[in-house]
């Protein structure tokens, strides 16, 4: 059903946390992994051992340099997959009710069975959370895992999204951005995270944790003052020396 | 965006026949029998053939009839099914213009407004895109609605009425690319919105998540030369506006020349629609350090 | 409006069974959990158990079902039948392949068992390949340490018993202040992302010392963008700002190393800089209390830092005062060195004082009673919670040991080894350079090795020279030119084979090294020397034979190829006598098993060895009646016994419960199996810091049979092997080093670290590789999912040189070194050392290797710098041809090529633009749609 359902008090979604994303890629491939295997047709790869190798993958790694304006520019790994947003506009221009948000947690899913592939989701989404698998002919998204985190075949523990299990650094965070006592939205809350391309108006459930500043060290730093030498050469260091081991 | 052959064709001709069919529901010209099956036959050609193609454009066109049914929310919907009815009301009319002899009037008035407003339905499902800002304007309905009208007036033979609505199509067209050209950066969407990191510094991609290609690049970034486009512009223009209208001028209502005034608009249409998508540019492309 | 939506399935099968295994798609060795549907893999995730990743798993580790599916995996043994290096095989059954190889093989032995040349590349089964090798007599085994990175191993084993990597870890629960050197992201990089995770999330503050800011240097809260090569210059700045300060951990010196040791301090005596020992040969120092000369170990002194004594006419003094001599001069001062590190002289200072500050302003203390080696009680352990890691940056240069033993000091010095928020060891780690073994060569027709090949010297008298001088080993290790070169040179061994220097071999057998490209320097030259035929129209090098599990570039080099298993069809161990999976806080083993069975003619390598080495008649694989003794490597596994009670797995021995030492139990690896595939011993609360002198821990390793008697050391400041080859240089003792290295030994082997570079006007650009975090050397290529994130490798350029060439997307520049050129394509890099370019190692390939179609990415557009690198420097005039090594270890100096770069117009594809190989293999499908679930 296209049109949005009614607002939820559950929003299941990501947090990333920018500061610790070290770009290695894990949660892109346990992601491909999982929901090859798993919800709908598998994640299809064309030309997989040729000239021009392609496939779907519903979340991917950009890295990013920013430059400051005083000081070394900054790389930044940028981890992507579907926002669920809150207003999302990937759902309203759906023709045939296949793509939808569920009532109860907010999950942005496509009803492979009705999907048409016409893309029209794809266009409307402003975050290329969307790919089109070549193979199947239907549009794939991120699932928040759906087909894991209520899993009663799994051990409770494991009951995330795959790419928030895998993540090396632990900069992947999953929860109830709703529940403004949830883990995530406290992290929200404590460390300023945002949304991405707010003037669209999507909405998105999953907040980005910006990077902590960097290279602040070249102003002075008040907790470490230079060193005062105690001597200058090397008798003075070792008549210092043995002044000291006296005291010890 | 990538200009899609099957989107581009679908496009122009169901506009195109869709315009036909709404001077031909007014009863312009007023035509019966094997004249009017003619024209009706042109018509659908168009219009029918327009939608077939579009279905190339589809992933899994075997859940297509579901399409109707989002007619709430979803202009593809609103577009399908007043496509549909469109061409239904319009048969039932052609029916009655060629077997009967009669024009309908009312059905056929109803099948005018259904014609132009899948005209629109299908302009909205550009213009709805806040990820295209290219296309989020009311340029993008006017102009594709006034080429169906108009072009429509010139295949139903309307020669005046296609004269001057050509001259009102080129400023149209003017206006809705030269609006266009600023609105991605006026948009307000930039790497730093995208990213999120503007408030660090400038933003510039380092490497993208994977080497090869993918569906999003293909699809949605398409990048054409600012000098390649500005000359494709003004062959449009020529194509769809200038030559007919001078076509028209000299009395083009039969022979080489009326054949000349719709190939030349045709051409003209198609390239402007080829530019319509390769020119627009999806906000995603900020995430590749491209826009659009 | 009422909201209608899909009913789904949110609890679906997962899958028919678990299998818990150990990953090989790298060398971080994590636990997995295999999903299988229908007998099939379906998915890997991480095992949470597991010592090494508790459940995380890297993009590699996950993809692994593309690998052990992969269509590059070769099908059966091969004999060449065309020209070497075109990639034409037929394929041949096991007992043709086992029968050719063990007639040739038996003759060699016979013959001179050192005209074999077995060198294995990234083996994880060092001490079975290693012992087969033994078995075999031949004096010419390693595996890739050499060209890998031997400087930081050795260079921590001889200065504190252990290295960084996966020999010991950060203490990533209590450190406040990290600090990151070197290029690279590779070794024990699970563990590492995990470890930076914790410290992000308790905000502690992480310095990146790198050329590159990428992967966890991204993450630095500062990045400190060092010139290649110069950490060493660096690190000897900071030391010489704390010391001036007397920021520097004088208890810990004095108690835990040997700063307090007396050495002989004149210049004109026969043993000067060598330690003043007494009669057991245990270093002497002053005691404070006494002010008397006592040994070191003995219960309750206090060392004296600056003491010295007269003895027999000979001044002492201590390795601290010689420390201070050489730190404290003003050639180490900030100001000095700013320019040639590219790092502010504020910067060096504000570094050196944040360092002094977190380590004694914010010291920590847990309160755990224990007792050091001397007998002395402690009512708590305190830390300084400065902690530092190494990646194969700093030591994949000639200066790199030195570079490696630098930072070993400057941690040594702030007294943060081994102390809580400090570096800490992992089991069998920490362990004296000394009861290490030391290299052996003596070999005989028909006779095994006299000892392990491998070890570390300790003075001249080790080195593995023949009566006449020259080398015993055909990688010239253990020699004049590198005499601390621990891990062999597996990268001179082609060369020197095909040179004949020191001498001529009949068959290089090598397992899993892809020595005809990626893991070679001068790639087209060794390319040229595996194909060259002597006059008689016979390959200069007469017989190879390589074991792959994949259609690498080294498979279409070879005479026969054995095919291995891939990871998941296999039994292997983890061992403790190789390298081990341990933690810091316990020690770990883990096997591997074969979750599948292969569905091609292929065996695991180290089975195929139980059988050589049985056909061979080795006397370590066969019975007394003269059979087979291993069946294949799971027997081996269980049934070895390195010492009695000791195998290669710790756990589960005797009648399961004993770990450590204990009998052979037949049912181990079952009981591993049911384990998760592995086993852990964790350490006692009071063992768990202080472990070189904490007896508690020493005795804990002896119970786990890490070795035979608690071992306890001194860290050693002043490494006094060095100076033995160094006072040899000088023309002391008995072994003299050749004239044409008598200057070299002589400046190279300071026993203090200090630093080095050359400069090479015309090439000022340095280029280093980094091996992406989601693949793994040249194995990622074969993978369809990897390969799309990396499958080409631009050169990475600086904002500076960028804009000198007039770069813009898309170009192409020809990079020239010394030794070659390469035309490839550039991007720009902003985070970048101003004078260094950088790619990804490994992305590019042969073309018909791999499986790949010929036109991919990888072998148009990708591409190697290794064809710019030699093995041997450039002449200098002095009639050599000095290796591309480092001096006194033999690391191959890979991150020394120094290039210039201009702009070209863009070739059709990357020069040198290699001839295809024919693949024995076919090519992989065109689309996967992979599902094995219904």
């Amino acid at each position: 059903m296209t049109a949005l359902p009614p607002k939820s008090d559950v929003k299941l979604g990501l947090v990333i946390d920018l500061d610790t994303c070290v770009g290695c890629h894990a949660c892109v491939v346990s992601c491909k992994g999982w929901n090859t295997e798993n919800y709908g047709a598998p994640l299809s790869d064309q030309d997989a051992y040729g000239e021009n190798p392609s496939g779907t993958f519903l979340n991917r790694v950009h890295s990013y340099e920013v430059q400051p304006e005083q000081g070394a520019a900054q790389t930044i790994h940028f981890p992507k997959s579907c926002l669920h947003c809150e207003d999302a506009p990937c759902v309203t221009v759906c023709p045939t009710g296949a793509s939808y948000k569920r009532a109860e947690d907010g999950i942005v899913l496509v009803n492979e069975d009705a999907c048409i592939g016409c893309g029209l989701c794809a266009w409307a989404c402003p975050y290329g959370a969307r790919e089109l698998d070549q193979a199947a002919g239907v549009m794939k998204k991120c699932t928040l895992c759906v087909d894991r985190i209520y899993n009663e075949n799994l051990p409770e523990e494991d009951r995330e999204p795959a790419c928030v299990r895998t993540c090396p650094a632990g900069a992947r965070h999953f929860g109830d951005l709703g529940d403004a006592e949830s883990d995530v939205s406290k992290l929200v809350q404590e460390r300023g995270g945002m949304d991405l391309m707010p003037e669209l108006g999507t909405k998105p459930v999953n907040k980005y944790l910006p990077p902590r500043p960097k290279d602040q060290g070249n102003e002075i730093d008040i907790l470490a003052p230079l060193l005062a030498p105690i001597a200058t050469e090397t008798s003075g260091f070792l008549g210092w020396l043995d002044r000291t081991l006296e005291k010890i | 965006m990538h200009p899609a052959p099957s989107v581009i064709l679908f496009s122009v001709l169901s506009g195109l026949g869709f315009g036909m069919l709404a001077w031909l529901g007014i009863g312009k010209p007023p035509m019966t029998g094997m004249f009017a099956f003619v024209f009706f036959f042109i018509a659908y050609a168009l219009s029918v053939g327009g939608l077939l193609s579009a279905t190339f454009h589809l992933g899994n066109p075997k859940n297509s009839l579901k399409a109707f049914s989002q007619w709430r929310t979803s202009w593809l919907s609103r577009e399908g099914c007043c496509a549909v009815a469109a061409l239904m009301i319009m048969g039932i009319y052609a029916i009655g213009a060629i077997f009967f002899e009669t024009h309908w009037v009312i059905i056929g008035g109803i099948g005018a407004i259904l014609s132009i407003v899948t005209v629109f339905t299908t302009s909205m499902i550009y213009a709805q895109l806040k990820t295209v800002p290219r296309w989020n304007h009311w340029t993008t309905p006017v102009l594709f609605v006034s080429l169906s009208v108009f072009g429509g007036a010139l295949m139903t033979g309307q020669v005046t009425v296609a004269m001057y609505g050509f001259v009102v199509v080129g400023l149209i067209q003017v206006i809705a690319w030269f609006t266009s050209d600023n609105r991605f950066a006026s948009s307000g969407s930039t790497i730093e919105t995208a990213t999120g990191l503007g408030n660090i510094g400038k933003v510039r991609m380092f490497e993208p998540p994977h080497t090869g290609t993918n569906y999003l690049l293909k699809e949605m970034v398409y990048v054409i030369g600012r000098k390649h486009a500005a000359k494709l512009r003004l062959l449009a223009i020529i194509l769809m506006v200038v030559i007919p209208v001078l076509m028209l001028g000299m009395g083009a209502q039969h022979g080489v020349k009326a054949i000349v005034a719709v190939f030349s608009h045709l051409v003209g249409v198609f390239a402007s629609r080829w530019l319509f998508f390769a020119e627009a540019e999806h906000v995603v492309g900020l995430y590749y350090g491209k826009r659009g | 409006m009422n909201h209608t939506q899909p009913v789904i399935d949110t609890s679906p099968k997962v899958s028919d069974e678990i299998r818990k295994t150990t990953c090989y798609m790298c060398a971080c060795r994590c636990g997995i959990n295999v999903h299988m549907k229908e007998g099939k893999v379906a998915y890997i995730e991480g095992n949470r158990d597991h010592p090494v990743n508790k459940g995380v798993l890297c993009a590699k580790g996950s993809a692994g079902i593309m690998q052990v599916n992969a269509p590059s995996r070769l099908r059966s043994p091969l004999k060449r039948v065309g020209e070497r290096g075109s990639g034409e095989f037929e394929e041949i059954s096991w007992d043709e392949a086992l029968e050719i190889a063990s007639t040739r093989l038996a003759k060699v032995r016979a013959d001179d068992p050192s005209k074999l040349a077995f060198f294995t590349g990234r083996d994880q089964s060092q001490s079975f390949t290693s012992f087969w090798a033994q078995g075999f007599g031949t004096p010419n085994y390693a595996a890739h340490g050499g060209f890998c990175s031997v400087n930081m191993a050795a260079a921590g084993i001889y200065t504190m018993g252990g290295a960084f990597w996966e020999f010991g870890q950060p203490d990533w629960d209590h450190t406040k202040m990290f600090m990151l050197f070197g290029v690279a992201e590779d070794h024990d990089s699970n563990p590492i992302k995990m470890g930076l995770g914790k410290l992000k999330k308790r905000g502690a503050k992480v310095v990146g010392v790198n050329p590159i800011r990428t992967g966890y240097n991204a993450v630095a809260d500062e990045w400190v963008g060092i010139t290649p090569g110069t950490d060493g210059l660096f690190i000897t700045a900071l030391i010489h700002e704390l010391m001036k300060a007397g920021k520097i951990d004088l208890h810990y010196l004095a108690q835990y190393t040997n700063a307090p040791v007396l050495l002989d301090s004149d210049p004109a005596s026969e043993s000067f800089g060598l330690f003043l020992r007494d009669k057991d040969s245990k270093p002497l120092v002053i005691d404070l209390n006494s002010g008397k000369k006592v040994a070191f170990d003995k219960k309750g002194i206090k060392p004296d830092l600056n003491g010295s004594i007269r003895q027999a006419g000979i001044t002492h003094t201590t390795v601290f005062h010689k420390m201070a001599e050489t730190y404290m001069a003003p050639e180490h001062d900030a100001a000095n060195v700013a320019e040639q590190c590219g790092i502010s002289e504020e910067t060096i200072r504000r570094l050196a004082a944040e360092l002094a500050h977190v380590a004694f302003e914010q010291e920590i203390s847990l309160p755990i009673e224990w007792t050091d080696f001397r007998g002395e009680k402690h009512t708590k352990m305190t830390g300084r919670p400065v902690s530092f890691h190494a990646m194969r940056g700093i030591s994949a240069h000639a200066n790199g040991f030195q570079t490696c033993r630098a930072l070993h000091i400057l941690q040594i010095i702030l007294g943060s080894v081994e102390v809580p928020g400090g570096f800490r060891f992992k089991p069998p780690y920490p362990k004296s350079s000394e009861i290490h073994p030391k290299p052996h060569y003596g070999y005989a027709p028909n006779k095994p090795l006299d000892g392990p090949h491998l070890g570390f010297t300790h003075g001249p008298e080790d080195l593995a020279l023949k009566e006449d001088g020259t080398a015993a080993r055909i990688d010239k290790a253990f020699t004049w030119e590198n005499p601390m070169s621990s891990h062999g040179l597996m990268h001179m061994v082609i060369s020197n084979a095909h040179a004949g220097d020191p001498y001529k071999i009949d068959t290089l057998f090598m397992y899993m090294a892809n020595m005809s490209w990626n893991s070679s320097m001068n790639t087209s030259g060794v390319m040229k020397m595996l194909t060259d035929k002597d006059e008689n129209g016979d390959y200069v090098i007469p017989n190879i034979i390589y074991s792959d599990a994949y259609s690498s570039e080294m498979v279409s080099y070879a005479d026969l190829v054995l095919p291995d298993a891939t990871y998941l069809e296999r039994h292997d161990c983890i061992s403790l006598l190789d390298r081990p999976i341990c933690e810091a806080d316990g020690a770990a083993d883990a096997i591997r098993w074969p979750v599948i069975e292969p569905d091609r003619d292929v065996r695991g390598f180290q089975s195929v060895l139980c059988d050589l080495g049985a056909r061979l008649g080795l006397p370590n694989f066969t019975n007394e009646d003269g059979s087979q003794k291993f069946a294949d490597y799971a027997d081996y596994i269980v049934n070895h016994q390195r010492k009695p009670g000791i195998g290669p797995l710790a756990g589960f021995r005797g009648d399961g419960s004993d770990s450590g030492r204990g009998d052979v139990n037949p049912n181990q690896l079952d009981k591993y199996i049911e384990n998760g595939g592995f086993f852990v011993e964790h350490i006692n609360e009071d063992a768990s810091y202080y472990k070189p002198w904490n007896m508690a821990y020493q005795e804990w390793a002896v119970k786990m049979g890490l070795f035979d008697a608690p071992s306890p050391y001194l860290f050693q400041l002043y490494v006094e092997p060095m100076r033995k080859f160094q006072l040899a240089a000088e023309g002391h003792g008995e072994r003299q080093p050749p004239e044409h290295l008598r200057e070299r030994v002589r400046e190279t082997m300071n026993p203090l670290p200090v630093w080095s570079n050359s400069t090479d006007k015309d090439y000022p650009i340095h280029a280093l590789t980094q091996r992406p975090m989601a693949m793994y050397h040249s194995w990622g290529t074969q993978n369809a999912w990897l390969r799309q994130i990396h499958g080409v490798n631009p050169l990475y350029v600086p904002t500076k040189i960028w804009e000198q060439n007039d770069f813009k997307d898309g170009d192409w520049a020809k990079v020239s070194s010394p030794h070659g050129e390469i035309t490839v394509p550039v991007a720009h890099q902003a985070a970048l050392n101003e004078n260094t370019i950088w790619t990804w190692n490994a992305i590019g390939k042969r073309k018909g290797a791999w499986a790949l179609d010929e036109k991919a990415p990888e072998a148009t557009k990708g591409f190697l710098l290794n064809h710019i690198i030699h093995e041997l420097m450039p002449a200098k005039g002095d009639g050599m041809r000095w290796a591309n090594s480092d001096p006194i270890t033999g690391q191959a100096a890979w991150f020394d090529l120094k290039v210039a770069i201009e702009k070209v117009e863009a070739p059709a594809e990357c020069e040198p633009n290699i001839p295809a190989q024919k693949s024995p293999v076919g090519k992989g499908p065109k689309n996967l749609t992979w599902k094995v679930g219904a």
